[in-house]
Formats: C-alpha cells, sequence, structure tokens
C-alpha cells in the first residue's frame, strides 16, 4: 500500500467522520481548559509524575470507567444491529471491527486496569505498608497499561480497527485475510500494555511479601491480598507466554515470518495455544480479585469474620494451578481427539469444585451473621446466584462432547458474560462504591446507587439469558445478521432492551458521582462502614505515607481487634518517614513507547529506530540518576495527622 | 432419579414454551451423534439445576434469616472459624457430581469421534467438505461428484467427512446431526455423522472466518439411499465437469449459490496430507499437498 493510504480508514463510515470531530474537538477543549485554568503544572507534578500508590490506583481507576463506557458504547451498538433480522444498522465489517475491539477494550482495557486499581489503592493500605516494593517501576506500568490503551483506541480514526475478533485466530489475523494495519494495532497496543501487567505483577508479588506489617503472617492476610498474590503470580506465570506469541504474531504481519500461517510450515493451531494458554488464566488473573473483594464485603456487612478462611486460601491456590490446565477447552472442536479432549475436559470441571467450596464459604459468612443491605452488599448477594449460574453453565461447556454443539454459539457467549458481568463487573462495582469513601471521603449516595443495582441486574438477565437459548437454537456467534427465518428475532430484541436498561445503569453511576460530590456529607470518619481490615485504619483522606506508625499486627482482622478486643494497633512512637520521590521519566519514557508503537504499527522504520534508541536512552539515564528518596519529618506528620483527623496515634 | 425426571420436565416445560413449543434445534436431534449430544445437554442441564436450586435455596434462607433488620440491636454475630465436616460435604459432593459428569463426558467423546452408533459395521460414505472464503465445497470421491453449498446424503449410512480449509479457520456445523468441527489449512480433521431421518437441515460455518462469515452457510438434505443414488446418477448426465480453472475461480473470496459438478477437484488439488484426530480410514493420496492449497 502507499504510505499515506494506511493512514485512511479503509471502511468510512458518518459514525467514524463525527468521532473524528468529537475527538479533534474533546484534545482542543482539554488543552484549552488545562491552560485557561492554568493547571498544566498541577496536572504534572501531582499526576504525571506522581510515584504514590494511591494516586497511581484512582488513575487506573478513571482509564477503566472511561473504557467501559467507550466498551459500553461497542456493545449497545451490537445488541441494536442484532435486534431485528436483516437489519442494516451496521455492515458486517464495522460490527467484525465493533465486536474485535468491544472484546479487546473489556477485557485487556477495561476489567485488567479496574482490578489493578483495587490492587494498588487497597494492597499496601491492606498490608500496612507505605507504597509498592517499587513505586516507579508502578508508574511506569500504569503508563505502559495507559498509551497501550490510547493507541488502540485511536485505530478506528487512523489506519482501521482490528476485525479478527478478540481472539485474533490466525491465519485470519494474517496480512493474507487482514490487510488493513487494525490487527497490527492489536498486536502491538496489547504488547505495551501487557508489559505493564507483568510489572505490575512482578511489583505486586514482592510488595505482599516483603512489605507486610510486623505479625502479618502470609495467613493472617486479608483475604483480597491473598487473591491479589494469586492472581499477579498467574500474571508472572502466563503473561510471558502473551508476550512470545504477539511478538510471533507481529513478526509474521510486519516481517512475513511464517510462524502461523498455513503455508510454509506455519501453524496455524499454534497461535490458539499460545493464546488460550495465556487467556485462560487470564479470566482467573480477572475473578480471583474479583473474589477478594467479595470476600471482604461479605464479611464487613455481615458483621462476621470470613468463614473457612483456610480453605478459600487452598481453593484460590488450587484454582491457579487447574487454571493452567485447562486451555484447550476453548477448542475441544479442532480434532485432538477423544483422548486429549477427555483430558481437558476433566480439569476444566474440577475447577468447579474449588470456586464451589468459595460459594459455599460465603454462604457460611453469612450465616449467623448480621447482614446490612449496602449497595457493596446488595452486588454481593446479587453475585453469589448469577454467577452460580454462570459456573455451572462452564461445567456444561467443559463437557467436551456436548461442547461440539455450544461451541460457537451465543450460548457461549451467554456463559462468559454470566461470569465476567455478576463476577467482574458486580465486584468492581462492589469495590467501587466501598472504597470510595476512604478514597475521596464522601458516601456515593445510597439511593441511586441501589436502583443502579437493581437496573443492572435486571438489564443482566434479560441482555444475556436469551441467549442461552438462541445459542441451543443454533445462532452462530459473531454474525452480523441472521434471517427471519431462523426465528432468533424476537430473543435478540429482549437482549436489546436488556442492554438499553443496562446503559440506563452505566449513566447512573455517573450521576451518582455528580449527586454525591454535591451532596453528601463530608464528616464520615475514617471507617464509615464498620470494617475490619488495616486500610480502614487510617486516615480519611490518606496520608501520603499511609500510616503514620507501621501498625502491629495480631489477626486476620486487626482493625476489628482493636476495637472490639483492645488490641492495640500502633504501639511504636512516632519517626520520620522515608518516601519515594516523584519522578517524570515514567510518563516521558512510556510516551516514546506510545511513539514506538505508532511508528511499528503503521511500519516507519526511521521512527522506530530513533523512539528504540529513546527508550534505551531512558533506561540508561535512569541507571546513572542517584535518587535516595526523601524524609518526612516528625513535625511534618503531626501536622498531617491533624489535618486529617487521625487522632490514632 | 424421580428427582431428576421430574427436574428434566420442568426444564423442558420452560424451554418449550420460551420457544412457543418448537423444540430448540439442539434438542430437536436427527441423528444418533447429535442425539447423544443433547442426552448429555439435558442431563447435565438437570444436574446442574439442582446445583443451582441448592445454592438458590441457602442463599434465600440467610437472606431471609439473618438480616440486620430482624436482629435486635446488641446481637453479635459469633467468631466462626470453619468446621471440617461442613467443608468436607462442600468438597464431596460436588466431587462426586464432577466425577460422575466426567466420566459421562469421556464416555461420551469416545462415541462422537468413532463411527455412529449402530453403523460400525458399515462401509462410511465419504465426504470432503473442504471451506473458502466464504463457501462450501463438497468433494464426493467415490461418486465422483462435486457440490458447492449444497449437500446431499443418505439416511441410515455411516457419513465420515474430512475436513479443510481454503483459508481461515472455519468450522463445519450441521446441529441436529451433530456438534462442530474445524476444517483448517494445514491439515485433515474427520467428523462422524448420520442422519436417522430424511429432510432439511441448515449447516453452517460456526467459526468467525471475515466479513462474509454471517451468509457462510449451506443446505443439508438427507433422503434415501434410493433417492441418493439416483440423484448421483442424474448429476453425472446432467452436470458440467470441474476443471482446474472452474475451482479457481470458485475459490476467489466472495458468495456464490448451490453448484454441481461431476469430477471432484481432489485430483487436480489434493487435501492436506496430515490426518488430525480418530480415523480408521486413511485418506487415499500420499502426494505432497503444499502446492495443493495455496490460494
Ligand atoms: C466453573 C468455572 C468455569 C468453567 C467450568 C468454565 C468453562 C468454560 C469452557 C469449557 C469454555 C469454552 C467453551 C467453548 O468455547 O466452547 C469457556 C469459555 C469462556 N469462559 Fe468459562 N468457565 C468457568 C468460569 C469462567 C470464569 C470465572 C470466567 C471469567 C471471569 C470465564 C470466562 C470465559 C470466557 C471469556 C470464555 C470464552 C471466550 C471466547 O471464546 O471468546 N469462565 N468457559
Ligand atoms: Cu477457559
Amino acid at each position: 500500500m502507499e504510505f499515506f493510504e494506511r493512514f485512511a480508514v479503509p471502511h468510512p463510515s458518518p459514525a467514524i467522520y463525527a468521532s473524528m470531530v468529537v475527538i479533534g474537538l474533546s484534545v482542543i477543549a482539554i488543552i484549552a481548559g488545562l491552560t485557561y485554568f492554568k493547571k498544566w503544572g498541577y496536572l504534572w507534578r501531582e499526576w504525571l509524575t506522581t510515584v504514590d500508590h494511591k494516586r497511581i490506583g484512582l488513575m487506573y481507576l478513571i482509564s477503566a470507567l472511561l473504557m467501559l463506557f467507550r466498551g459500553g458504547v461497542d456493545a449497545i451498538m451490537m445488541r441494536a444491529q442484532l435486534s431485528a433480522p436483516d437489519n442494516k444498522l451496521l455492515d458486517a465489517q464495522h460490527y467484525n471491527e465493533i465486536f474485535t475491539t468491544h472484546g479487546v477494550v473489556m477485557i485487556i482495557f477495561m476489567a485488567m486496569p479496574f482490578i489493578f486499581a483495587f490492587m494498588n489503592y487497597v494492597v499496601p493500605l491492606q498490608i500496612g505498608a507505605r507504597d509498592v516494593a517499587f513505586p516507579r517501576l508502578n508508574a511506569i506500568s500504569f503508563w505502559l497499561f495507559f498509551m497501550g490503551a490510547m493507541l488502540f483506541n485511536i485505530s478506528f480514526v487512523l489506519g482501521g480497527s482490528p476485525d479478527a475478533g478478540w481472539t485474533s485466530y490466525f491465519p485470519l489475523a494474517g496480512t493474507e485475510f487482514s490487510e488493513s494495519v487494525g490487527t497490527n494495532y492489536y498486536m502491538i497496543a496489547i504488547q505495551i500494555s501487557g508489559l505493564g501487567s507483568l510489572m505490575t505483577g512482578i511489583n505486586m508479588i514482592t510488595t505482599i511479601i516483603k512489605m507486610r506489617a510486623p505479625g502479618m503472617t502470609l495467613m493472617k492476610m486479608p483475604m483480597f491480598t491473598w487473591s491479589t498474590l494469586v492472581a499477579n503470580l498467574i500474571i508472572v506465570t502466563v503473561f510471558p507466554v502473551l508476550t512470545v506469541a504477539l511478538t510471533m504474531g507481529t513478526m509474521d504481519r510486519l516481517f512475513a515470518t511464517n510462524f502461523f500461517t498455513s503455508t510454509n510450515g506455519g501453524m496455524d493451531m499454534l497461535w490458539a495455544n499460545l493464546f488460550w494458554v495465556w487467556g485462560h488464566p487470564e479470566v482467573y488473573i480477572l475473578i480471583l480479585p474479583a473474589f477478594g473483594i467479595y470476600s471482604e464485603i461479605i464479611s464487613t456487612f455481615s458483621s462476621k469474620n470470613l468463614y473457612g478462611y483456610k480453605s478459600m486460601v487452598a481453593s484460590m491456590v488450587i484454582i491457579s494451578v487447574l487454571s493452567c490446565l485447562v486451555w484447550a477447552h476453548h477448542f475441544f472442536t479442532m480434532g485432538q481427539g477423544a483422548a486429549a479432549n477427555s483430558f481437558f475436559s476433566i480439569t476444566t470441571m474440577a475447577i468447579a469444585v474449588p470456586t464451589g467450596v468459595k460459594i459455599f464459604n460465603w454462604l457460611f459468612t453469612m450465616w449467623k451473621g448480621k447482614i446490612r443491605f449496602t449497595v457493596p452488599m446488595l452486588y454481593s448477594v446479587g453475585f453469589i446466584p448469577l454467577f452460580t449460574i454462570g459456573g455451572v453453565t462452564g461445567v456444561m461447556l467443559a463437557m467436551s462432547a456436548a461442547d461440539y454443539q455450544y461451541h460457537n454459539t451465543m450460548f457461549l457467549v451467554a456463559h462468559f458474560h454470566n461470569t465476567i458481568i455478576p463476577g467482574v463487573v458486580f465486584a468492581m462495582l462492589a469495590g467501587l462504591t466501598y472504597y470510595w469513601p476512604k478514597m475521596f471521603g464522601f458516601m456515593l449516595n445510597e439511593r441511586i446507587g441501589k436502583w443502579t443495582f437493581w437496573l443492572l441486574s435486571i438489564g443482566f438477565v434479560l441482555a444475556f439469558f436469551p441467549m442461552y437459548i438462541t445459542g441451543l437454537d443454533g445462532q452462530a456467534r459473531r454474525m452480523y445478521t441472521y434471517s427471519e427465518a431462523t426465528g432468533f428475532g424476537a430473543l435478540n430484541m429482549l437482549s436489546f432492551v436488556g442492554a438499553g436498561i443496562m446503559a440506563i445503569a452505566f449513566a447512573l453511576i455517573v450521576y451518582n458521582v455528580y449527586y454525591s460530590i454535591r451532596y453528601s456529607p463530608r464528616n464520615i470518619g475514617s471507617d464509615p462502614w464498620d470494617a475490619r481490615t488495616l486500610e480502614w485504619a487510617t486516615n480519611t483522606p490518606v496520608p501520603e505515607y499511609n500510616f503514620a506508625v507501621t501498625p502491629q499486627v495480631n489477626s486476620i482482622q486487626p482493625f476489628w481487634d482493636s476495637k472490639k478486643k483492645g488490641h492495640v494497633l500502633f504501639p511504636a512512637k512516632l519517626d520520620k518517614i522515608h518516601m519515594p520521590n516523584n519522578s517524570g521519566m515514567p510518563f516521558i519514557l512510556c510516551s516514546i513507547f506510545f511513539v514506538w508503537g505508532f511508528s511499528f504499527v503503521f511500519a516507519i522504520w526511521p521512527l522506530v529506530i530513533l523512539s528504540t534508541i529513546g527508550i534505551f536512552a531512558c533506561l540508561a539515564l535512569r541507571s546513572f540518576e542517584k535518587d535516595h528518596g526523601r524524609y518526612i519529618s516528625v513535625e511534618e506528620i503531626i501536622e498531617t495527622e491533624e489535618k486529617t483527623g487521625g487522632a490514632k496515634l | 432419579m424421580k428427582m431428576k425426571w421430574a427436574v428434566l420436565t420442568v426444564i423442558l416445560s420452560i424451554v418449550a414454551v420460551l420457544t412457543g413449543c418448537e423444540p430448540l434445534t439442539i434438542f430437536d436431534p436427527k441423528g444418533p451423534q447429535a442425539e447423544r449430544q443433547a442426552n448429555d445437554i439435558l442431563l447435565s442441564i438437570g444436574i446442574m439445576s439442582v446445583v443451582v436450586i441448592v445454592v438458590f435455596a441457602i442463599l434465600i434462607y440467610v437472606l431471609v434469616k439473618f438480616r440486620a433488620s430482624k436482629q435486635s440491636d446488641d446481637y453479635e454475630p459469633p467468631h466462626m472459624e470453619g468446621n471440617p465436616w461442613v467443608e468436607a460435604i462442600c468438597v464431596g459432593i460436588p466431587v462426586i457430581i464432577v466425577a460422575y459428569l466426567s466420566f459421562v463426558s469421556v464416555q461420551s467423546n469416545y462415541i462422537v469421534e468413532s463411527a455412529p452408533k449402530g453403523y460400525e459395521e458399515q462401509e462410511p460414505l465419504v465426504v470432503y467438505a473442504s471451506s473458502s472464503n466464504w463457501k462450501w465445497h463438497f468433494s464426493y470421491p467415490e461418486e465422483n461428484i462435486e457440490t458447492v453449498n449444497y449437500l446431499y446424503i443418505p439416511t441410515d449410512r455411516a457419513l465420515e467427512f474430512k475436513l479443510y480449509s481454503y483459508g481461515p479457520i472455519t468450522s463445519f456445523w450441521i446441529p441436529q446431526l451433530g456438534g462442530q468441527k474445524y476444517a483448517m489449512a494445514d491439515m485433515i480433521t474427520t467428523l462422524h455423522l448420520a442422519a436417522d431421518e430424511s429432510g432439511e437441515f441448515m449447516g453452517r460455518n460456526a467459526n468467525f472466518s471475515g466479513k462474509g462469515f454471517a451468509e457462510n452457510t449451506f443446505n443439508v438434505t438427507a433422503m434415501s439411499q434410493k433417492d441418493f443414488d439416483e440423484w448421483v446418477d442424474e448429476v453425472k448426465e446432467t452436470a458440467d465437469p470441474l476443471t482446474e480453472e472452474t475451482f479457481n475461480k470458485l475459490l476467489k473470496p466472495g458468495h456464490l449459490g448451490q453448484m454441481t459438478f461431476t469430477g471432484t477437484h481432489l485430483e487436480f488439488a489434493p487435501p492436506p496430507e496430515h490426518d488430525h484426530g480418530s480415523s480408521h480410514t486413511e485418506p487415499t493420496e500420499e502426494t505432497d499437498t503444499h502446492d495443493g492449497h495455496e490460494h
């Protein structure tokens, strides 16, 4: 293709031109606004250069919410297109691009940063640490994720979006069948943010292993910290596989290697295997932290300790091992024969056992409890029945011979949304509502929150349960349309209605934030939910050093014990605190990564070489830099503690 | 056992009502493989419904009984560590369920991967089904004919489909006869089917393969062996021969209607050599196939 032709959207439509204008205008508006209100310095000092785990957590949170809306718009367009037979709203090419970006955005750029937001914000607080083990690396992780996400999101106005599905199977995703630069974006944007995830994995594991407060043995860690540890162990195990697979895919597309092509000895099945060796554990990377959040919330709002702590931990460890042994259940139909399918069928079903143990433990945690139906708790008790349905349909899919009928149908689509929405998305919204007062010093409105929960749940059931039926009736997934004669029309219309209700619920979340900023009371103290773990023992707002004095831990719920049993949380005396300095390097480094990715997508080699040099220059500079951090003096600490209402000295 | 059937009946009736009484495609099998799969699906729906009902029952009980609004203000929930017996039950029962389903699953795997039940003795009808963007080519090597986008098959006869693709991975699927299997460019996969009844069925590519995927369907007609033989004779008399030139034209991306030819493309464009999967009948061609599927 001619050089400039590559930048043109291969298949434009008025909607895309409109988005270009909107994107252009918003960028101008943001720049103008920052300049007018003189906020550039603030932005740079407080956010772009920050290495504070709480601020990085918040930036993950905001990005995740933005991506949730981006992916949500994709979803509504798909459901609208399918709401009636032979609909002409979208053509095949647009539909294909939309379901591809929907999947990638929701998994990689929405769910992942959402769990990273909570890991970053909560884990150091929960273990009584002052920050993560490698604060600057943490900033690099975030900015890598952010630049990857931005790179992916410009695809639809520059060069065209990927259109081979979020699974991107070769040879469809190869240059022979996907000529536009779309799939280059897929390969490179995910690569960049995947590197960030890998670094987060290393960072979180180190933090949890090395930086727990005195007295907090492994078996006294809060459940969310445990789930973070296990999820990050999975990350460092399987993300390298994704890195390698994406590299091979990139080479196939840009340098005409033949790893996955159908000629010259390439193996299309190799991609499918590598993808799912990462892909299946990936869904557990998402769900385990969600389980952790539910454990915290259910225990808090039942006013009871978590039932079966040991079996909760054991089941997560077992799940993490099994999750790496089941990948072939995503392609039972590839012809590997009865023996291989039987193996993967059994390992897959086995996962249901530890998952079931967790469900029962949550139920027994509530048993004899004192259940308060706050918004986070509503999400958690809504999660239990809905996720159970998702889990049992998973077991059905795991019956490999039967899967020959479910595979590639709407039944499968219903299954995984049934696990991911009540499992992951509900957990994120529950966690958002639960930790909001800690993050911002006021509560989200309870009434609007309850409306959101009910609309979301009802919308979810209407949108996804019909898919079980149409799937069993033979509706394949990823079809941009179907004929009247198939009879899928009515149930697809129902799905569309459900999706519309979910969209209203998500809009309500935005309204709730606005409403609560204006009207919520600010005098809520630092423990508004009567919680049990250390993150609630700090002041609100949390000072940058988290704890003026490192807490002393005696049990799984030290804060609860300090409230009820007179456990002394902060026995030591005040001392100066060592903190890391801010640094502009992560942001600059990752901006260069963005240029690097962009020039790779469009094969602009001089720029690739320049930005590669830039990246290595940043790394070299960093290794010659001497930065020993700084100390916060005792006077400063006392001043901050008084300001943030912390009399807990 | 009684319980299981009761649940099954309830579910079937719900499903039936929801779909206006016409059975869902998957639950309307016309061949032994699809029937086995439908039975597995119903069995798992039945057992899983029991699991769901138990969880729902405990949840509702807990939520009603232990809500704060029903308890006195000074009630302090007890500290409960976990009880080995309770937890053993929570592991034991799922293990039993999963073990039973695994047993059924393994059994079914071997059933769907071999010649259909009741047809083991027969010589199967071999059909090479290959996909190209976005069409299906069906070659009948014994009959020496080839069709595009439609498939005629005899009833009461074992069918052995040899699947491969001239392009992206596709998935050959006739839901009423049995589940799907991938067709790929670098190897052959084998799917065993059979039709018990004559009739017309929907067949399609189930695996996303690009722009024309939604319309990548074909019609299946099952008829008695006698009718089938007559059809073959008729084709031989009336249809044009398939030349390499015509075939290469057919491979071009796009959609085609139904077409019929004498001769098959297997002669000048042999399928990939590597046979993947559980077949007893090896393809006869032993030629180098790499130039066989150039596109
Ligand atoms: C009891 C536990 C589970 C079992 C037994 C199970 C089983 C399965 C099986 C067998 C498939 C492949 C079906 C096919 O392609 O034909 C599948 C697909 C999938 N599952 Fe699950 N699953 C479970 C839980 C989960 C959870 C917790 C999540 C996510 C949080 C999840 C997300 C997915 C996704 C995203 C896919 C398919 C993605 C795609 O093909 O695009 N599953 N599951
Ligand atoms: Cu999986």
